[in-house]
């Protein structure tokens, strides 16, 4: 019953944030450079002052500022992110078009930094001050410090090009006539380099928190508790402290998903991946706003769905929220 | 679990242990040349101040030294067996097993993330005892007889659902779990309110009875010790001063050290030597129906929850007075002392200064007013800004009132001497202070605005009991020189019965009983008051030193 | 000083990490000096391999540009925009995060759900499509950043204020009736400055990572030579000229790499608590 009345107080938040972007998505719309019906004449091709004047009314620019507004947000409300006029198609059925790829990637690369990062943080806190320690936040440091899209030009130039291991570009090889294991496969291979050099910055990010926290848990009034028991150090780290040291993780790591989709359009640029990463690159180089600014309203979205779905899963994996709030 | 043991051989008997600090440290020895022995079913009590060494003696024969660390010299023998010659694994296996240790902050004491039940099963299972059904029906018998309310209910709770003094319950039954010879408790009450501390101290005693267990009780407080100790070692600076009987040793200390420390023991009287009390002045401060309500926003699917600060307070101060406001923590006696000087805007009420209603005032009033009523601040750390200088600190409220600043700062500087402060003060920062010279900084600060009443919020709670009875002189001295009203919150009641002229009891945001402080502590009227002074440690009609002292 | 200089001292990584910020440094102030002629121009033929030419000594573009020319103009502009942006964003990350953890209550309420907004939406993707609507410039680029980068200063400081305000001294000069502004800047902000300064280096390093990734997808300043511009340039030639990305690169780790491990020793020599476990 809590849950649910979380959950409801959770997505009225989500709704207010996401129409915050949509408002501030609006604004910028307007301070795009060009009148929207020049560029949408300009298009078309025609020139004529009285044809834009056309376009104007009809869609809706010569109304006051904020009946455009209201008749934006309504758009979006009925899922009308707008019409992208260089692809003559709908924004959202390109940017729909395009999620599963993104959502794939991102999934993966998350799921494998959490993993990583969390289990390198804790055997690096665990023989902190010692070689290893060392090893693993040095390490852990530099692929902090690396440029994404350069990591991933890096990855293409010595696994792809050099060794030849993976394949560098695109989403799948094979052709139709293959079987789904095969596919499968094939995509499994296309998704590796992509998924590991997005997930290798979070993955320095999570093992710096995970060590931290582990060590600041350690310190804890109840470790000692746990000493005077009787207990092995093998188990009061494994049982105790790597438990209470990864509930934060995985709050940050929640909100460090927005980051992921930024990454995103990085790492699907350089393999050619075709998510809604690389559709936001090719909507800057064509000077496609409509489209460059649905396929931000909708990763805004999708982040603030993940943030809820990370609050829930931490209501349920830390009992003292039940009750307290 | 229990062995035949040769009678007066000793449980634990440590001999000449020495600890020594990391290298860089002050000294070279956090401990040296310490001895004592502990019979079963004894318990002797280490006392001292802080940073005597009693703390580093106990985790030393735990095992749990804090890192860099260690014990140089010496012997620890449990029943023959040098503790301080085992490897970590033989250790870790008497840990638990053959010394239970209880500790002094029950509220952190527990995992958070796991359920009591388990916490106390884990116990058995890290001494490979018993299969997981009856660790289970063990830890409720425990729980059970360590007194937790619906044991069927606790074993499956978390450690934030249960109160503080029930932690520490729960932390005694893993310590008692295995039977232990020796129980090491490490300030064990020093968190609680003095009522908790009264059951968790009955508690003990109960277990030690039952079981037979030998116990080393870590204390600074005197009042424990004659309450619980049969044997008292004293320490100072990491040696052992004193060592007897309990009755010796409170009754007729040997070591000037020890008798310095007994003689600054509030007695729980009023104070000798301070002659009959002046008539007392003409009224200050009057205070009616002062109310304080907290709600916490419910907001669309959460009830509001009301909680009462301050209720319906009323009081008069005249000059010359001193009023002390006494309950335990959560009683709102802290709140109350803020409502006064405006830190938290009060919800109804009036308070009268000099006869004038300082309520609904603006704020431009309010900060000429309140220069006349200033504060002492309990914790001598955080009430000090540590990257201002001690002049510029006790200068700032002139300044602020338009003195020019170098005016300010001479008047700092007298105020410092008067405090007992060297004149060189001036320029120093905080960090370069004892605790004890930093409540001085603070009371010359109050001091800085010449005000009528001075309110002291614990101001000598954090304080070893030799410094805050050095605190609570100058407190007295300068209200008898400067003709100030004094508003004294203290949760010690033992302070408050030897420096209050007047007393008022709080629970629950409300003044459950106010008098002249003979009479409230002579004879407690309301029946909670009778619970409080029953439950202050070492008391036996009316003196400082207990029952049990006064039995042996 | 004394004391801080010889607690960062002992942590060498952190020494390194400086004298390469400072090498970084010089190089962006000495471009000029070393290469006087503009980095766009073509000064050999195009595809030249590093270590053939000593005059150039790092090999050319597909345009015949010298590589290393464009290494140390690029050095100007990653520190410039780096700290420019990062002191915008402390201009408006302190003063709200300031005020939200001294006044908390309603005033906390509406600053941090405003920088909850700022921190949900994906700031990468935010500084994109702004840098992409205003027309890439360097001041775009830099106002881009800042706003991508305030809502963790608000927060750092709203809870470090939040801890102070909490503390006795606070309500002593309430009591000496100082006004809420001296309070907070006399009093409370001197006691934050350390976090601030080690969040600070480490900004600088996130904007110059921003700026490179902006540039590489050619949201660069057109009229100014960069470091992720050239790697963006250089994408689609990486099988013929390792070159060309490998380099500007490495500069970008090794700057990045430097202020982090910078951050790292000021955070350390400037928390005692944390250098002890170092140890």
């Amino acid at each position: 019953m809590q849950t649910l009345q979380f959950l409801l107080s959770r997505l009225a938040k989500g709704i207010l944030v996401v129409l915050a972007i949509v408002v501030l998505d609006f604004v910028l719309i307007h301070l795009a450079p060009g009148d929207p019906a020049s560029v949408m004449a300009g298009e078309s091709g025609a020139t004529d002052e009285a044809f834009v004047q056309q376009l104007r009314v009809k869609f809706g620019l010569d109304q006051p500022f904020t009946t455009q507004l209201g008749l934006y947000i309504w758009g979006v409300v009925r899922l009308d992110l707008g019409f992208s006029h260089r692809q003559q198609m709908p924004v959202l059925d390109l940017v729909l078009d395009r999620l599963p790829a993104t959502l794939l990637l991102t999934g993966a690369a998350f799921v494998f930094s959490l993993t990583v990062g969390v289990v390198m943080g804790a055997w690096a806190a665990a023989h902190k001050g010692r070689p290893l320690d060392r090893i693993i936040t040095t390490v852990s440091l530099v692929f902090y410090a690396t440029p994404l899209f350069w990591m991933a030009l890096m990855a293409v130039l010595i696994f792809s090009v050099w060794l030849d291991w993976l394949p560098a570009f695109g989403l799948y090889d094979v052709g139709g006539n293959a079987t789904l294991g095969e596919r499968a496969l094939d995509v499994a291979r296309h998704l590796v380099l992509p998924a590991v050099t997005l997930g290798l910055f979070f993955t320095a990010v999570y093992v710096r928190m995970t060590r931290a926290s582990m060590i600041e848990v350690a310190r804890q009034d109840f470790v000692k508790t746990l000493r005077a028991k009787g207990l092995s150090e093998r188990v009061i780290l494994r049982r105790h402290v790597l438990r209470n040291a990864v509930l934060p993780v995985v709050t940050l790591a929640g909100v460090q998903a927005g980051q992921m989709v930024g990454g995103a359009v990085m790492t699907e640029t350089v393999f050619a991946w075709p998510g809604i990463g690389r559709l936001m690159y090719e909507a800057l180089i064509q000077r496609d706003y409509n489209l460059l600014l649905g396929v931000f309203v909708v990763s805004a979205a999708m982040v603030v769905v993940f943030n809820i779905l990370t609050d829930l899963v931490y209501r349920m994996v830390d009992p003292r929220i039940e009750v307290s709030r | 679990m229990s062995e035949p043991t040769v009678p007066h051989e000793p449980v634990l008997s440590v001999a000449n242990l020495a600890i020594e600090l990391p290298a860089g440290a002050d000294r070279l020895y956090a401990v040296e040349h310490v001895s004592f022995d502990i019979h079963r079913g004894e318990t002797l009590a280490i006392v001292g101040e802080s940073g005597s060494g009693k703390s580093m003696s106990a985790n030393a024969v735990m095992g749990l030294l804090p890192p860099g660390t260690r014990a140089a010299q010496g012997t620890a023998k449990l029943d023959g067996i040098d503790l301080l010659r085992l490897d970590a694994e033989a250790m870790r296996a008497i840990r638990g097993r053959r010394i239970g240790m209880i500790f002094q902050e029950p509220m952190t004491a527990l995992d958070p993330l796991m359920r009591i039940g388990d916490q106390i099963a884990e116990v058995f299972e890290a001494h490979g005892l018993l299969a997981p059904a009856e660790r289970r029906a063990r830890a409720l018998a425990l729980l059970t007889e360590v007194g937790i309310p619906e044991p069927e209910r606790a074993i499956h709770a978390y450690p934030f659902q249960l109160s503080g003094g029930q932690r520490q319950r729960v932390v005694i039954a893993m310590a008692l779990a295995l039977d232990p010879v020796l129980l090491i408790a490490d300030e064990p009450t020093t968190a609680l309110d003095v009522t908790t501390q009264a059951q968790i101290l009955k508690l003990i005693r109960e277990l030690q009875d039952k079981h037979g267990t030998a116990v080393m009780f870590i204390t600074h407080d005197f009042g424990v010790v004659a309450d619980i100790a049969d044997r008292v070692v004293v320490m100072s600076k990491g040696r052992v001063v004193e060592t007897g009987a309990a009755a010796d040793v409170l009754g007729a200390p040997q070591d000037a050290y020890t008798r310095q420390l007994i003689a600054a023991i509030p007695t729980g009287r009023p104070a000798a030597g301070d002659g009959p009390r002046k008539a007392a002045g003409e009224t200050v401060l009057e205070v009616r129906g002062l109310t304080k309500t907290y709600r916490s926003a419910g907001g669309f699917f959460r009830p509001a929850r009301v909680v009462h600060a301050v209720r319906d307070v009323s009081f008069d101060l005249a000059r010359g007075e001193t009023l002390g406001v006494v309950g335990e923590s959560g009683s709102g006696k802290s709140s109350l002392g803020r409502c006064l000087v405006r830190l938290i805007e009060p919800d109804a009420g009036s308070i009268r200064l000099n006869g004038q209603e300082t309520m609904g005032q603006s704020v431009g009033e309010m900060r000429i007013w309140r220069r006349r009523m200033q504060m002492v601040f309990q914790d001598p750390y955080g009430s000090l800004n540590p990257r201002t200088r001690v002049g510029r600190i006790v200068a700032e409220g002139p300044i602020a009132a338009g003195m020019p600043i170098g005016a300010a700062l001479k008047k700092a500087g007298d105020l410092l001497a008067l405090v007992g402060l060297d004149a060189s003060a001036v320029d120093r920062f905080p960090h370069e202070f004892s605790g004890g010279q930093r409540q001085r900084i603070g009371i010359a600060r109050a001091l800085a605005l010449d005000p009528e009443i001075i309110i002291a919020d614990e101001a000598v709670s954090a304080l070893d009991v030799s410094i805050q009875a050095q605190v609570l002189r100058l407190l007295a001295d300068l209200k008898t020189r400067l003709d100030l009203a004094l508003i004294f919150i203290t949760h010690d009641l033992r302070v408050a019965a030897t420096i209050c002229d007047k007393v008022a009891v709080m629970r629950k945001g409300e003044v459950v009983e106010m008098g002249p402080a003979a009479q409230v502590f002579g004879d407690p009227q309301h029946e909670y008051t009778r619970r409080l002074i029953a439950a202050i440690p070492g008391r036996a009609e009316g003196d400082a030193f207990g029952a049990r002292a006064a039995a042996i | 000083m004394k004391a801080f200089w010889s607690r960062f001292r002992r942590h060498k990584a952190a020494v390194a990490g400086l004298v390469v910020v400072l090498l970084v440094v010089a190089i962006a102030i000495a471009a000029p000096y070393f290469y006087p002629v503009s980095p766009w121009k073509m000064v050999q033929r195009p595809f030249l391999p590093p270590f053939a030419n000593p005059a150039v000594p790092l090999g050319t573009d597909t345009l015949g540009r010298n590589v290393a020319s464009g290494l140390a103009y690029g050095a100007r502009v990653s520190l410039l925009i780096g700290t420019v942006s990062t002191l915008v964003a402390l201009a408006v990350g302190v003063p709200i995060g300031a005020l939200a953890g001294y006044f908390g209550g309603v005033v906390d309420d509406v600053l941090m759900r405003f920088t909850e907004f700022f921190q949900t939406v994906p700031s990468f993707a935010l500084a994109i499509v702004l840098v992409a609507i205003f027309q890439p410039s360097l001041f775009s680029i830099i106002i881009a950043i800042a706003i991508v980068g305030w809502p963790p200063v608000a927060r750092l400081v709203r809870g470090e204020v939040m801890a102070q305000r909490q503390r006795e001294y606070v309500e002593a000069a309430i009591l000496a009736g100082q006004s809420h502004l001296t309070i907070i800047t006399r009093q409370i902000l001197p006691n934050v400055v350390s976090p601030i300064v080690v969040l600070a280096s480490l900004m600088v390093a996130s904007a110059i990572l921003l700026e490179s990734s902006l540039s590489f997808l050619g949201l660069g300043d057109p009229s100014i030579m960069s470091w992720g511009y050239m790697i963006g340039a250089a994408r689609t030639v990486v099988r013929q000229a390792w070159w060309l990305s490998v380099f500007p690169g490495v500069a970008i780790l090794i700057s990045v790499l430097a202020l982090n491990l910078v951050g790292e020793g000021l955070a350390e020599a400037l928390d005692p608590r944390s250098s002890r476990d170092q140890a």
